[in-house]
């Protein structure tokens, strides 16, 4: 297309970056090379169907621009614009759209540290202010300007909570995770990275610290994590590992989906939605797939985990990475799709290292790619990072991703399983839901329905954090109570007076501790006007100042908006304000008024919203004010 | 498939290309063969940048690749066409090999686009004035129509030729005999039956010769046979190939009216200038699209004062010249050309109401319209005349290269402005960086030259001074400019009036130029 560029020319270096990404140099003059020696060719070819077919490659090269140069400048942005045939805005829209892309020039190290509320428990503001002091402010060069930190969103490590991580630009780019986090720590690894000293792991993955459970006999879900070090494929057979793929060769995809439907299995992301509808929906598509050649069907597995106080699909996939290729490649049977993605959020190194190293293990062993184990099937899974945008979990937020757009989400209908990614008929499932499915096939879906209760059925994830003794990644059957949950994990933490209870992360709600004997299901949770979500369970301890804590979910939310619908946009930030205002005991109009007007705003998202984060934004407040006089 | 020859539809008709648009994004392919990577060019899946003037070499070559490759629809030429064996051995010679030469475009690229064409279930081919502004216009235009009739791709929904016309009613004028041979409904007026006819309605003799083009009129002038010009809604002062012999003629004339909405630089050296209305708001009447869809126009504001509309200026001035018109009514003077032109009979207002436009030929009050001016073509059996082949010759330019004028200059237009910039001039565009002359990267550094700085062009006809812009899209040895600025860069100044004899078009395509630097007292 005709692109209308700036002025602005990349550097050789970001020219580096975007060709190593994109495995070459240019073709001609046009597509941003150089002039040929001996002339141009006086033909060129392109068109729309090829620049529609290279836009996926977008978040990608960006990416690669970010990781190298640590900054993503106008002239990169041209450059990038020229070989994807992208308009130039849309570059600029989609670069501006993540949070761990800088438009702004920056030092090549940066720490992100996290304030976010499971870190708020544990000394996040300390933190931050120690570094304020040592450092300098927040988002100004330190280090003789070869660094600085700022402060970021949930990290997904609140299990060893405060959590910091420490991101190099360069030819090597590098990113390594500091929790728990003291100042020493971060001010030394700032100075190592900024003289090029690092640690050669991103992270160490410590089950005593991060599954307590670990070793128990009970475990189903976890049982691998901890006794497949660096995970290996041969390991992960041994222990078990592949056996449910082939007996679902055997089954074949109606026998799958017989077992999956016998098993009950409720989606572990958030939405509970029944895994096997979505399955089914796409089987039932199979015979178009094979009257016309363009038409796919897709396999996604969510793992953008980015709700605060989740961190359950990050110790799997760095702990059993295999379990979630060999849960996708069972949905990819039974749905007919032959290519996978995992979408994995971009804060996550030592799981993006597994996952990779996985899926080449699993690619070298003819456990992906075409005849997978000589059965005919033919799957293949690609890992594709998010950059820091938490409304990439919203399903068709991700489809606009992974194509190379804004990820913002899209109406339903049509539903991801009629049009979904590149609007061909796709299947979202979780990382744990992934997991769960191994095992299903493995025990049979009625077995596994036994498991739990009548309408919640399987094993259950938990992330506990915040003011627990233990806290961790923990399993336990659907319909465990939450006193129980909290006695596994030995108690209170802080004050040991517990205050309130954050089920389900930032889109969650509170319950008080007179709740505490509810069943954690679905329809046991739902029954107290609460929410399972994610699984978080993060509790608060009555040194807490739960407005505070309240007042910072709202700005989560605000800073997580992707501003496309109004309700959304606009609410998030008026409930911030609002907030804001209560706290500082200068409300418009009398408190009762300002508690009115936020109430009729939670409705207003609610009823308006497009996508879940709109829905749920006041879903946290709501459920505190109803328990508690916060603002009195 | 959409096939733009010698067209920049995405600057020149912004609109047209919105819906080139649309269909690419519905999946059609779009192939651009033009000089110049255009803005549309960059649109297109293959673009041929082929020598300015070497359209014929381009089209023959890709007719006997198609015939070669037996891609032709002999069914649609046996059933419809003429002269077929005769186009087929003239253009055996044109070899890919041969018009790589002859064009500078890969013989694979040509072949690429020979059989996208011939194998595409419908395809349109567009052209603009990259095809018709050379001396040799005709052929050039007769050259694509081969391709067509050899593919069949002509008279069909979504298949067919199509000149995209330059404004709103280009076509209008054609369809009410503002040609020199022509009366309206495009009858000739060499033909005695016909013109017998428009004379015994008119009630009056009609010259039993055709008239002259513009540029026969600028001869005539030239000769001292014309001497009083009547001149509506053109300005050749600044539009006319080798303006300063233009304008020397037109400043000899004895008298000139110019009947214009604005006030031109031919209205400058009018002896008389009468405002006129504007058409597409102030004025009653209707307007012909490049689809040969006649649409109503309604007066929406009324004119400003001193401003008369154009059929009232010449209805006052029949009634001065001893003839009484009665009142002017659009109505009345449609309903008299239905009477005329049978091509027009069956538009009644009313109907033109009803359907939103209708498009010609419409014999009587029953008759829809067709959609498909060539439909007839694929009648069994057919309708009318066959089709027929014409074996063209390729022929260059006439203003030819040589050591001391060794670059080739071709003009066009830009998106935020129109001709002469009579109407887009007084209005600002954000758009609008002033006339330049665009050159190859590669030139300017052999020239030694930097953007922005003033050069020296020149031609065997006359010279102006431009700033320089640099456009990867052009390659070294082709420079662009437009006439979108006279009073700035007075780029007819150089272009050659050399007239196509059939058409009367001036090769404002191409003119040979010579680049120097231009050092400012």
């Amino acid at each position: 297309m005709d692109l209308h560029l700036t002025g602005d020319r990349p550097t050789p270096e970001e020219k580096a970056a975007v060709d190593f990404e994109l495995g070459g140099a240019p073709e001609s003059v046009w597509e941003g090379g150089a002039p040929a020696e001996d002339g141009e060719t006086w033909s060129s070819s392109g068109g729309n169907q090829k620049a529609e077919s290279q836009r996926h490659l977008l978040l990608p090269v960006l990416h690669a621009i970010q990781n190298r140069i640590g900054w993503i400048s106008h002239g990169a942005m041209n450059y990038i614009a020229l070989r994807l045939d992208v308009p130039p805005a849309e570059v600029y829209g989609v670069a501006s759209f993540y949070g761990m892309f800088s438009l702004q020039p920056r030092p090549a190290v940066v720490a992100h540290v996290c304030d976010d509320i499971a870190c708020m428990t544990r000394g996040s503001e300390e933190l931050c202010d120690q570094l304020d002091t040592r450092l300098g402010p927040e988002n100004l060069p330190c280090a003789g300007g070869r660094a600085m930190w700022v402060r970021s969103n949930c990290l997904g490590l609140c299990e060893r909570a405060p959590a910091v991580l420490v991101v190099k630009a360069g030819q090597k780019p590098q990113q390594r995770v500091l929790a728990p986090a003291t100042t020493d720590r971060v001010q030394s690894m700032i100075n190592d990275a900024a003289n090029d000293v690092m640690p050669a792991a991103p992270d160490v993955l410590n089950p005593q610290l991060s599954v307590p459970q670990e070793g128990s006999p009970k475990l189903v879900l976890l049982r691998r994590v901890g006794k497949n070090n660096a995970p290996e494929l041969d390991g992960y057979q041994r222990l078990g590992g592949y056996e449910a793929l082939r007996k679902a060769f055997d089954l074949g995809p109606e026998g799958v989906l017989r077992e999956m439907n016998a098993s009950k299995l409720l989606g572990r992301g958030g939405a509970a939605f029944p895994a096997a509808k979505k399955w089914e929906a796409l089987h039932l598509q199979r015979d178009l797939l094979k009257s016309n050649p363009k038409r796919k069907h897709y396999l996604i597995c969510n793992a953008d985990e980015s709700e605060p106080g989740t961190f359950k699909d990050r110790l799997i996939m760095e702990g059993d990475p295999f379990a979630v290729l060999e849960g996708m490649t069972i949905a990819a049977l039974a749905t007919g799709a032959e290519r996978g993605y995992i979408y994995l959020r971009g804060e996550y190194p030592l799981a993006a290292q597994r996952i990779a190293a996985a899926i080449e293990a699993a690619r070298w062993e003819g456990f992906l790619g075409q005849n997978i184990q000589c059965s005919g099937l033919n799957f293949d899974i690609e890992l594709r990072r998010g950059a820091g945008a938490y409304i990439c979990g919203e399903e068709t937020a991700l489809f606009n991703s992974i194509e190379g757009h804004r990820g913002e989400p899209r109406n339903k209908p049509p539903f991801p399983t009629q049009a979904g990614l590149f609007r061909q008929p796709t299947v979202v499932n979780n990382v744990e839901t992934l997991i769960n499915v191994p095992v299903i096939i493995k025990q049979g879906g009625a077995a596994y329905a036994r498991v739990g209760t009548e309408s919640s059925t399987g094993p259950r994830l938990f992330c506990l954090c915040g003011h627990v003794d233990r806290p961790g990644l923990y399993e336990a059957p659907m319909g465990t109570t939450l006193r129980q949950l909290l006695t596994m994990a030995g108690g209170v933490a802080g004050t040991g007076r517990l205050q309130a209870i954050l089920l389900g992360g930032a889109a969650g709600t509170f319950v008080s501790p007179k709740e505490i004997d509810v069943p954690l299901t679905f329809e046991g949770t739902r029954a107290i006007g609460a929410t399972l979500g994610s699984g978080v369970v993060m509790l608060f301890d009555d040194s807490i100042d739960l407005k505070r804590i309240l007042l910072r979910i709202a700005a989560f939310f605000r800073h997580e908006t992707c501003g496309q619908c109004v309700p959304c946009r606009v609410g998030v930030v008026r409930q911030q304000e609002a907030l804001q205002r209560l706290i500082d005991n200068r409300p418009m109009g009398s408190k009762a008024d300002e508690l009115v007007m936020l109430k009729e705003m939670a409705q207003a998202m609610r009823d308006a919203s497009i996508c879940g984060l709109g829905q749920t934004a006041a879903s946290a407040l709501e459920s505190a004010l109803q328990r508690w006089n916060v603002f009195a | 498939m959409i096939l733009l020859w010698g067209s920049n539809a995405r600057e020149t008709h912004p609109i047209f290309f919105h819906h080139v648009l649309k269909g690419i994004h519905n999946g059609a392919k779009l192939y651009v063969i033009d000089p110049r990577r255009t803005s549309s060019a960059q649109w297109a899946d293959t673009w041929l940048g082929l020598e300015v003037g070497s359209d014929i070499y381009l089209a023959n070559a890709m007719g006997r690749e198609i015939i070669n490759a037996g891609l032709a629809n002999t069914k649609f030429i046996e059933h419809a066409t003429s002269g077929f064996e005769a186009y087929r051995d003239h253009v055996q010679k044109f070899t890919l090999e041969r018009a790589e030469c002859e064009t500078g475009v890969p013989a694979a690229a040509i072949k690429q686009v020979a059989h996208a064409y011939a194998g595409a279930g419908r395809a349109q081919l567009c052209w603009t004035l990259g095809i018709t502004e050379h001396h040799n216009a005709v052929d050039n235009v007769v050259a694509l129509i081969n391709l067509a009739l050899l593919t069949g791709h002509i008279g069909r929904y979504g298949s067919g030729v199509c000149p995209l016309r330059g404004q709103n009613n280009v076509q209008g004028g054609g369809d009410m005999g503002a040609i020199p041979d022509r009366l309206p409904g495009f009858q000739h007026v060499e033909n005695d039956a016909l013109r017998g006819k428009f004379e015994k309605i008119w009630g009056t003799k009609i010259p039993a010769r055709k008239g002259w083009h513009i540029s026969h009129m600028l001869d005539a002038m030239e000769r001292g046979e014309l001497t009083t010009l009547y001149c509506l809604g053109e300005n050749p002062a600044d539009s006319e190939a080798d303006r300063h012999r233009a304008l020397k003629l037109l400043s000899g004339l004895e008298f000139m009216v110019v009947q214009d909405l604005f006030y031109t630089k031919t209205a400058e050296l009018a002896d008389v200038v009468l405002p006129a209305s504007a058409g597409w708001c102030e004025s009653e009447g209707t307007v012909t699209s490049s689809e040969r869809r006649v649409q109503r126009v309604r007066a929406a504001v009324p004119m400003p004062p001193g401003v008369r509309d154009d059929t009232e200026i010449i209805f006052d001035l029949a009634r001065r010249l001893g003839h009484n018109w009665g009142e002017p009514k659009a109505e009345c003077i449609w309903n008299e050309l239905r009477l005329l032109s049978p091509m027009n009979a069956g538009m009644s207002y009313a109907r033109l109401e009803e359907h939103g436009g209708m498009q010609w030929p419409c014999y009587d009050e029953q008759h829809p319209g067709e959609m498909f001016l060539h439909g007839r073509l694929w009648n069994d059996p057919l309708i009318g005349p066959r089709a027929p082949f014409h074996a063209v010759e390729s022929v260059e330019p006439v203003d030819a290269l040589d050591q001391q004028f060794p670059i080739r200059l071709t003009t066009g237009r830009r998106l935020d402005s129109y001709n002469t910039g009579v109407q887009s001039g007084r209005l600002n565009s954000p758009l609008r960086n002033g006339e330049t002359i665009d050159l190859s990267p590669a030139d300017g550094r052999q020239y030694n030259l930097h953007e922005g700085e003033k050069v020296r062009v020149s031609s065997r006809r006359g010279s102006v001074v431009a700033p320089v812009r640099f456009d990867s899209g052009l390659r070294p040895g082709l420079a662009f400019l437009t006439m979108h600025f006279p009073d700035q860069v007075a780029t007819n100044d150089l272009t050659i009036d050399a007239v196509d004899p059939l058409s009367g078009t001036s090769e404002f395509k191409a003119t040979a130029i010579r680049i120097e630097k231009f050092l400012e007292q």
